[in-house]
Parts: C-alpha cells; sequence; structure tokens
C-alpha cells in the first residue's frame, strides 16, 4: 500500500512538471494554431536566469520575477522579429521558425550560461512530508500548487476576460476578428509574453526537482507536447490532466511493470487514447472547412 | 549551381580554419554538446587550454600543435564524418576523442583504414579489447569500477546488491558489464533498475530496490540523473549505503545532490579528485594538482576525472611525437604503444602490444563523501 | 504542373552530381555529398507524404532505425547478405507502415503528429533497451556490405568515401525518378486532391484513407532505405539513426527546401547537411547560428528556399 502511494506521489511530482510544460503550449496554440517548439527552451531560460541572478546574490524570489519577466521579453522579442514579420507563412512554415527558435535560444544559453548542471535550493528545505508510509517533497508540493495555480489564472482568463476570448476569436479566425476591432498583433504579443511567462514559472519551480542546463529544454518540450496532446491540444483542463496522467503511468509502469519502458508506457498510452478519441481527451471536436 | 558555390564556400571556410604550415595537426571529436556533454565539454576545454600552454612553451619539437576539434553531439554518424574530415581534409597526424564509446567504436575504421593513431576518451572495454593497433584509451574502464566497487562492497559485508542504471550508453554500459562480473566478485545483483538521463524523479525504482532486500546501491551513471538519485535515496531513508559510478567524479555533483544528501556516498575515482590528499612523496601528487589549479583558474568550473583523461590522452601524444622525433602517424603510433611509467591524471599508464588500456585497478581511488568533500578510503 | 517536370528535376539533379566532385578540395567531400543523398532520399519520401498527400509525420526516423538495423541483425542473425538485408527491412517497414497506418491516418495535423512521434520514439526504445540484441545506445557493428569490393572486381577501384558517393547518389536518383513517376500516375492525382480537400476529394469518389494509407507506406520504404544506407556505409550503427531529433530534420529539410517539389526537398536536405559541416569554423556559435538562419529563410521564404529562389529568378512571370 505504502508502495502504491509512494508511486502515486512519484507520478503527481513528475505529471505536475509535465502539466505545467503543457500549459505553457496552450496560448500561442490557442492565438495562433502554431505549435512552439521553443516552449522547452522558455522553461530552461526560466530556470538558468534564476541560477545566474541568484547566484549573483539577489534573494530568490527576485531573481525568479527577474527571470520570468526576461523570459517574457524573450517570447515579446520572438514574436515581434520572427513571427510576426512571416505573417501570412503556412502554419508549417511558423513552426519551423520556431524550431529554429528553439536550436537558436539553445544555443544562444550554451555561449552565454556555458554547459553546467545547475540548480539552486528548493523553496522550503528538502526535508520529506511522510503520509501513509511514503514521501513527498515539499517542493513538489510548491509544482502542484503553481501548476493548478496557473490553470485557473488561464481558465479564467479565456473564459472570463475579454482579452482572452479575443485570443480565441483570433485564432478561430483572424480576418473576422479584426473586422470586430481586435488588434490580432496586440493578442499575438500578449500570447507570446504569457507563453514565455508562464514556461520561465515552470522553470523556476521544477528546476529544484529536475536540475538545469542549456539543454534542458528538448526533453520538457517532448513531454509537455505529448501531454497537451493527450488531454486535448489547446484546453488548459487538457494540458493539466494530460501531464497529471502521464506522470502517473510512468511512474505506474516504473513500479510494477518495467523502468525500462516507462517512457513507452506512456507513448502507448497516447496511442491508444487517440484512436478512440482523435482530439484527445478534452478536446474540441473541430469542423472541418472544404 | 547552388549546392556547389555552397560547396566552395564550405572549402573556402575550411581552408581560413588551417593555419600555417609545418603545424602539427592534432584533431578531436568530441560530444561537447548532446547527451554527453557533461563529459565532452571538459575534455574539449582540457584540450584547448593544454595545447595553448604547450603552444605558448615551444610546442613539440619546435613546432607549434594546431588543434581542430569538432563537436559530434555524441551521434555516431556525425563522429564518423568529423574522423572522415579530419582524416582526408585536415590531414591530422593523431586523433583524440571518441566522448562516449559509440561515436569511438563508429570512428576506428576509418582510423584503421587512414593509419592513424587514435586515443579514445570512452569507457568500454571493447575499444581496447582485441587490441587495434591504432586504437588506444586513456580513462579506466566500466568493469574496472564495477569490480572496486564491487571489492569495497564485500569488504563491508554487502553481497545483496541493486543496481539503478540511467538508460544513456553511459549508464548501460556500465550497467552490462557489472552484471557481467558481479558473479566472480561474489556478490548477488537483486535488483536491477532504469532511469533516463533527463528525468525527475526515480523514487518508485529505488522504492522497489528497497524492497528487494538489497543490502547496497550501486548507481551506473553520469549527469544530473545521479544527483536527483541521491535525493531521492535520501527522501526514502534508504538504509543501504550508496555507490555512484565515475560518471559523477567531479565536484558538481556533490553540489546538485546537496552535501546532505550525498553524505556517506562511496564512488571509484582518479587521484585527481582527492589531489591534496595524496601523499606527498607519491608522483600523481604534483600532476593532479597543477592541470586541477590551471583548469579551475582558466574555467572558473569545477575539475572533473573527464577532462583529465583528454589531458593524459594529450600529453601521452605529446611524449610521443618526442620521442618519435616526427610527426609520422606510424612512427607516433610506436612511441604510443611503447609508453612506460606515463604520470597521468588517472594513475600510471603502461602501454604494450597487448595492453592499450595501461592502468591497473590501483589507479582507482575509492572515494567517500564526508561533509560535502571528498575523502579517500582507507 | 508542366509535363517537362519529370525530366526536368532529373535534369538538374543528375549535372550537379556528376560536375560537383570536380569542386571538391578533398576526398572528404564524397562523404558530405553521400550524407546529402542519403538525407535526399528520406526526403523524397517526405514529400510524398507532405508535398503530395498533406500528412505529417515526426516518426519517420523510426522507420529507418528498422532499415539501419535490418543490415546490423540479419547478417549476424541469419546469414543473410546485408545488402538483401536492407531489400528485408524495405519490406519489414511497409508492412509496419501500413499496420500503423491505418489507425494513425484517421488522426489529423498535431495529433498525428504526436501519434508518428510516439510510433518513432517507441522503435528508438526498443533498440535502446534490448541490449542483448543490438548492442544498446553504443551500437552495434554492421556487416562489410562487399559492394566496394564487387565494385573491385569489376574494375572500378574507388576510396571509400567516393565509392559511397557515387552508390548513394544512384540510390537517390532512383528514388526521385519512382518519385516522379508516382506523381504522374492516378494515384499521384488522387494525392493531390487529398491533399487538397479532403472532404471534396471523398465527394468525387476518391478512397482518401487507402492514398493516404499508400503514401504513408512509400515514404516509410523511402526512410527505411536511407537508414539502411547510413548502416551499410558506416558499417557502425546506434540507436540515434532513429532519434526523433533525425524525424524532426527531416521535416524541416523537406519545408524549408519547398515541400512541394522533390527539388525544392533535395535542396533542404543538402543546405540542412553542409551547414553543420560549414558552421564549425564558427565553434560555440554554431547552434545559435544554425537556429538564426532557420528562421531567416522561413520569414523571408515561407514557401521554402527553391520555390522563392525560382520566382525571384522567374521575376515578372508570375
Amino acid at each position: 500500500m505504502s508502495e502504491l502511494l509512494q508511486f502515486l506521489f512519484s507520478g503527481l511530482t513528475v505529471g505536475a512538471v509535465y502539466a505545467l510544460v503543457a500549459l505553457g503550449f496552450t496560448i500561442i496554440y490557442n492565438a495562433s494554431d502554431v505549435v512552439n517548439f521553443a516552449q522547452g527552451e522558455f522553461v530552461m531560460l526560466g530556470g538558468m536566469l534564476t541560477v545566474f541572478t541568484y547566484a549573483a546574490g539577489l534573494p530568490l524570489p527576485l531573481a525568479a520575477l527577474i527571470a520570468v519577466l526576461v523570459t517574457a521579453g524573450v517570447g515579446v522579442a520572438l514574436n515581434k522579429l520572427a513571427i510576426e514579420p512571416a505573417r501570412g507563412a503556412p502554419v508549417v512554415s511558423l513552426i519551423i521558425i520556431t524550431i529554429g527558435a528553439s536550436i537558436f535560444l539553445r544555443g544562444g544559453a550554451q555561449v552565454l550560461f556555458g554547459k553546467q548542471i545547475h540548480r539552486f535550493p528548493s523553496f522550503s528545505g528538502d526535508t520529506p512530508f511522510r503520509i501513509g508510509g511514503a514521501t513527498i517533497l515539499p517542493q513538489s508540493l510548491w509544482v502542484f500548487a503553481g501548476g493548478i495555480a496557473i490553470f485557473i489564472g488561464l481558465y479564467l482568463f479565456f473564459t472570463r476576460t475579454l482579452t482572452g476570448k479575443a485570443v480565441l476569436a483570433t485564432s478561430n479566425n483572424r480576418l473576422a476578428a479584426q473586422l470586430v476591432g481586435i488588434n490580432t498583433n496586440w493578442v499575438m504579443t500578449l500570447s507570446f509574453a504569457l507563453s514565455a511567462g508562464i514556461g520561465a514559472l515552470a522553470g523556476v519551480l521544477i528546476t529544484p526537482i529536475t536540475n538545469t542546463s542549456y539543454d534542458v529544454g528538448i526533453a520538457l518540450a517532448l513531454k509537455g507536447f505529448a501531454a497537451a496532446m493527450l488531454g486535448g491540444m489547446g484546453n488548459p483542463k487538457g494540458a493539466l490532466a494530460g501531464g497529471l496522467l502521464l506522470g502517473v503511468i510512468e511512474a505506474m509502469t516504473a513500479g510494477y511493470l518495467s523502468s525500462q519502458y516507462k517512457d513507452a508506457a506512456a507513448f502507448i498510452v497516447i496511442l491508444l487514447v487517440l484512436f478512440i478519441m482523435p482530439q484527445g481527451l478534452f478536446g474540441a471536436k473541430q469542423t472541418e472547412r472544404v | 549551381m547552388t549546392i556547389r558555390s555552397l560547396m566552395t564556400t564550405a572549402a573556402a571556410c575550411a581552408m581560413l580554419a588551417t593555419p600555417a604550415l609545418a603545424d602539427i595537426n592534432i584533431g578531436a571529436s568530441l560530444a561537447e554538446t548532446g547527451p554527453a556533454a557533461f563529459l565532452g565539454d571538459p575534455e574539449a576545454k582540457t584540450l584547448r587550454m593544454e595545447v595553448e600552454k604547450i603552444n605558448a612553451a615551444g610546442g613539440i619539437n619546435g613546432e607549434k600543435i594546431n588543434l581542430i576539434i569538432y563537436d559530434d553531439g555524441g551521434d555516431a554518424n556525425k563522429a564518423k564524418t568529423f574522423a572522415t574530415r579530419l582524416v582526408e581534409d585536415d590531414e591530422v597526424v593523431a586523433v583524440i576523442g571518441g566522448t562516449t564509446t559509440g561515436p569511438t567504436m563508429a570512428m576506428i575504421p576509418v582510423f584503421e583504414d587512414a593509419e592513424i593513431p587514435f586515443i579514445s576518451l570512452a569507457g568500454a572495454v571493447e575499444i581496447v579489447e582485441p587490441v587495434n593497433p591504432w586504437v588506444f584509451k586513456t580513462p579506466h574502464t566500466d568493469r574496472m569500477a564495477c569490480e572496486k566497487i564491487f571489492a569495497d562492497m564485500k569488504a563491508r559485508g554487502f553481497t545483496k546488491i541493486g543496481m539503478i542504471s540511467g538508460s544513456d550508453g553511459f549508464g548501460k554500459s556500465m550497467q552490462g558489464q557489472c552484471k557481467g562480473v558481479a558473479e566472480a566478485s561474489g556478490v548477488e545483483i537483486v535488483a536491477d533498475e532504469v532511469y533516463g538521463p533527463q528525468d525527475a524523479d526515480m523514487t518508485p525504482q529505488l522504492t522497489n530496490i528497497k524492497g528487494s532486500g538489497a543490502e547496497a546501491i550501486l548507481n551506473s551513471g553520469m549527469g544530473q540523473g545521479p544527483a536527483v538519485v541521491t535525493r531521492n535515496h535520501t527522501q526514502l531513508a534508504i538504509e543501504a549505503p550508496l555507490y555512484e559510478s565515475h560518471g559523477v567524479a567531479s565536484k558538481q555533483y556533490i553540489e546538485l545532490s546537496g552535501a546532505e544528501a550525498a553524505e556517506g556516498v562511496r564512488l571509484p575515482a582518479a587521484a585527481l579528485l582527492v589531489a591534496d590528499q595524496l601523499a606527498d612523496d607519491n608522483p600523481q601528487k604534483p600532476v593532479v594538482q597543477g592541470y586541477r589549479d590551471a583548469y579551475e583558474a582558466e574555467t572558473g568550473e569545477d575539475v572533473s576525472t573527464f577532462g583529465g583523461h583528454a589531458y593524459d590522452a594529450l600529453y601521452i601524444l605529446k611524449a610521443a611525437i618526442e620521442k618519435a622525433g616526427s610527426t609520422d602517424p606510424a612512427a607516433i603510433r610506436d612511441a604510443i604503444e611503447q609508453t612506460q611509467g606515463f604520470v597521468g591524471t588517472a594513475g600510471e599508464v603502461n602501454y604494450s602490444p597487448e595492453d592499450h588500456l595501461g592502468l591497473t585497478l590501483d589507479a582507482f581511488e575509492m572515494l567517500e563523501i564526508k561533509n560535502g568533500e571528498w575523502t579517500i578510503v582507507q | 504542373m508542366r509535363p517537362s517536370h519529370k525530366s526536368a528535376t532529373l535534369l538538374v539533379l543528375i549535372p550537379l552530381i556528376l560536375l560537383a566532385p570536380v569542386f571538391f578540395p578533398s576526398s572528404f567531400y564524397y562523404r558530405v555529398g553521400a550524407l546529402i543523398f542519403i538525407n535526399g532520399l528520406a526526403v523524397t519520401g517526405m514529400v510524398i507524404l507532405i508535398g503530395y498527400a498533406g500528412q505529417i509525420s515526426l516518426g519517420h526516423a523510426g522507420f529507418a532505425g528498422i532499415g539501419a538495423y535490418s543490415c546490423a541483425l540479419m547478417p549476424v542473425h541469419w546469414g543473410i547478405p546485408p545488402v538483401l538485408a536492407a531489400v528485408f527491412g524495405a519490406v519489414i517497414s511497409a508492412l509496419l507502415a501500413w499496420l500503423v497506418g491505418r489507425p494513425i491516418l484517421r488522426l489529423k495535423g498535431y495529433y498525428l503528429a504526436v501519434a508518428t512521434l510516439g510510433f518513432g520514439i517507441l522503435v528508438y526504445m526498443v533498440l535502446t533497451n534490448e541490449t542483448w540484441l543490438t548492442g544498446g545506445p553504443d551500437g552495434m557493428n554492421v556487416a562489410d556490405s562487399g559492394l566496394r569490393d564487387l565494385a573491385k572486381s569489376l574494375g572500378i577501384n574507388m576510396k571509400n568515401s567516393e565509392f559511397w558517393y557515387w552508390l548513394c547518389a544512384i540510390v537517390m536518383v532512383a528514388g526521385v525518378w519512382l518519385a516522379m513517376n508516382l506523381q504522374d500516375s492516378p494515384t499521384g492525382r488522387a494525392l493531390r486532391a487529398v491533399h487538397g480537400s479532403e472532404v471534396a476529394a471523398r465527394t468525387v469518389g476518391v478512397d482518401v484513407a487507402r492514398y493516404k494509407l499508400q503514401a504513408f507506406v512509400i515514404s516509410a520504404v523511402y526512410a527505411s532505405v536511407a537508414g539502411s544506407m547510413v548502416a551499410l556505409q558506416n558499417e557502425f550503427v546506434t540507436p540515434d539513426v532513429s532519434g526523433y531529433m533525425h524525424s524532426i530534420e527531416w521535416v524541416t529539410m523537406t519545408v524549408l527546401g519547398g515541400a512541394g517539389s522533390v527539388l525544392g526537398a533535395i535542396f533542404g536536405a543538402a543546405i540542412l547537411t553542409l551547414l553543420p559541416q560549414v558552421l564549425t569554423a564558427f565553434a560555440e556559435y554554431e547552434q545559435l547560428l544554425l537556429g538564426l538562419i532557420m528562421m531567416l529563410v522561413m520569414i523571408f521564404m515561407p514557401d521554402g528556399l527553391l520555390p522563392s529562389i525560382m520566382r525571384r529568378i522567374r521575376g515578372k512571370d508570375e
């Protein structure tokens, strides 16, 4: 019993990491139909910038804030310098631009920060909580809390605010959105700023657990993307559920079946889910335009 | 048309990068980026730093070294391409590199064909067994690390061992070697778990090892994975002591794990990490102290044994070129094979036609982490 | 589509392949050429999938892995000659693509992308984990294909890299020729209809699922043969050959060069294979520049390099 609980805690910890990354994908996707392959690099920047500002002597909360703001700035720059000038390009070309951006940011981080692996201390120490014979680290709770807070924030944003609705409208039909007076350029800029900021916040929260280095973004983006697709792209609820589910599947497979094939199990579940629900768990049914 | 002009651009770039004549061209293909960058990065930095030093002191036999390093990212296909480039385009006389085993094995046929001596920095036994006349290596083998660890475990009365390994080349290779020598070493592997090199949590695997009745745990892996294993080991309050591999032999491991979690962890490593604790009459002491101080001053990073492997390879090569008195690859190869009593960061190296590893088990020290510092287990 | 399209593509490719060696400063460039042709073969398959049928895949390196490891494993375990093993590998890839493709191709867009990604990762994981069979992440040797000896016995004596340059060129040109024929066939026309609009194609009676599956299977065979060529040339193979980064690389080459035509995709393959070799001169700035170049190309030539360049050359014509 305590084993099951430990596997569950592990799965939720890892799953919360995936969910945080997956949440970052949703906004840009909702605004532009583009899956931003540089999302993992935003997470990396959040972690790395915090490492270096913290090492420079700033208190951790301030260091984290700076990291989030700077990364949001990088997101805005990416939109202004690379996505906006390519307006009208096919979505697949925009995706290649984000792949290029991911390589570019990774290359830049490598030059700027070096290739060492880094970490900063957990927010509330490393003394684990013991529940029913299993243990969980305080930092895992921070990651949960962060994931849930971002989820609620996004949910309210998309359903309750005019700006959030403007983002959705822009995605549905850019021209129509412009016609009803939505400044679609501003919506795109905002989306990139928010996505990058959320990615950076994820990086800040998870680094005490996962460690960070200039190239952590690739693996994180892969799992985050898979989690987002499992849940249904563009839906914050899907990102959260997909991430947690992916983490729990991996941990249960590692615990009960085979730690070698835990990642394989995760992808097999994704394939099975998609065969039954081609839009993911919470994805909206889309009508096809002819 | 455009492909052609690109080809000529490529050629122009290659020519720009090649300085004056009469230099000694030494090549290297290392995993400066990619999953094995944790090993490849200090190797490349060491080579650049030491070559600069050698050139400033007048070079080898009065000729300057022209060092050409390519980043293969740990990919075997890229490594093979760069090996071809080093031989056919850069016309090197010797090559250092292959950070990991895959790229090393992929490159060997190129150097064998071209008859260029090659000193690998990767761990696997297959590189030097059977002996290939053109291939040498400087790091200890994984098998030696396993034997050293198992001997220490047995001495402490642990015979039931739980293994947890990274799924990368380093972890998998050592996992295989350890399982191979377990029986001969008198220990039994009672649990065998694996994690991905970027995984965030290994408590399921460790929970299973805990439940298997293992008396000691061996983690074969490199990079950031072992730090997570170490923290999870403490989190689960597992009593069986944790052994790490030589893949974490850098101060960074202690920082990433946290000194508290790393307390009491043991690992086999070269004397480089405990330079100051060596006896004053130990011939290795000045070598490892000198390299450590220079590396840390130059890069601002903690020294690791991987950079040490590159250091050893370069100076074995330098001595061989001096001895051969020429830059003929075959003459250099013969001189490398005659290396005797070379004191490097990994230990004393004695190559022979039958032994292209040249190290013995004595070259490993068993270290224990106490209060965030390495100490030698007596 | 002009009728001369097929011959035009070959008329551009073949002279380039024949003339390029004249400008090689050293025999190393034969190796780069061979890699371009191997990638060129794989992206020709991607054009059939992306350009003709309008489907995406982030898992085709998985088929390359099957092709490569067929060449590595079959000679050891069943005594099958490596070249024949490449053929068997292509057959296995085709069967697997047919099996996997049926359910997967019902998915659209990103869902198709993640499903194919998952497939590729499963292949990679098997190759990495089953150390007893594949040697694990450190890879395994591939038996000498004997092709170079065969050439020698026919009186063609070449350096290794030179030999593979010509062999890979022949295989790629054959692949291109087949792809061009496919494009002009009824299947090709049906695929273009599917690409235009699946719903419209279905209404006029095109069996959409069947044609998409055909494109998927054919492109899998191209990827498989490309993987076999890597294994046979290197005489060594690691699971990296099936890594998902390679799948993404092939899609990038195709789109960057221009997914609409085989020539464009091969152009993209050439650029992205050459760039890392050129950029080594910039040492640690290599990645930074590679990413920058990719972004700039897509910003200023969103339809791909070749179509944009062609438009500029033709100038006012269009």
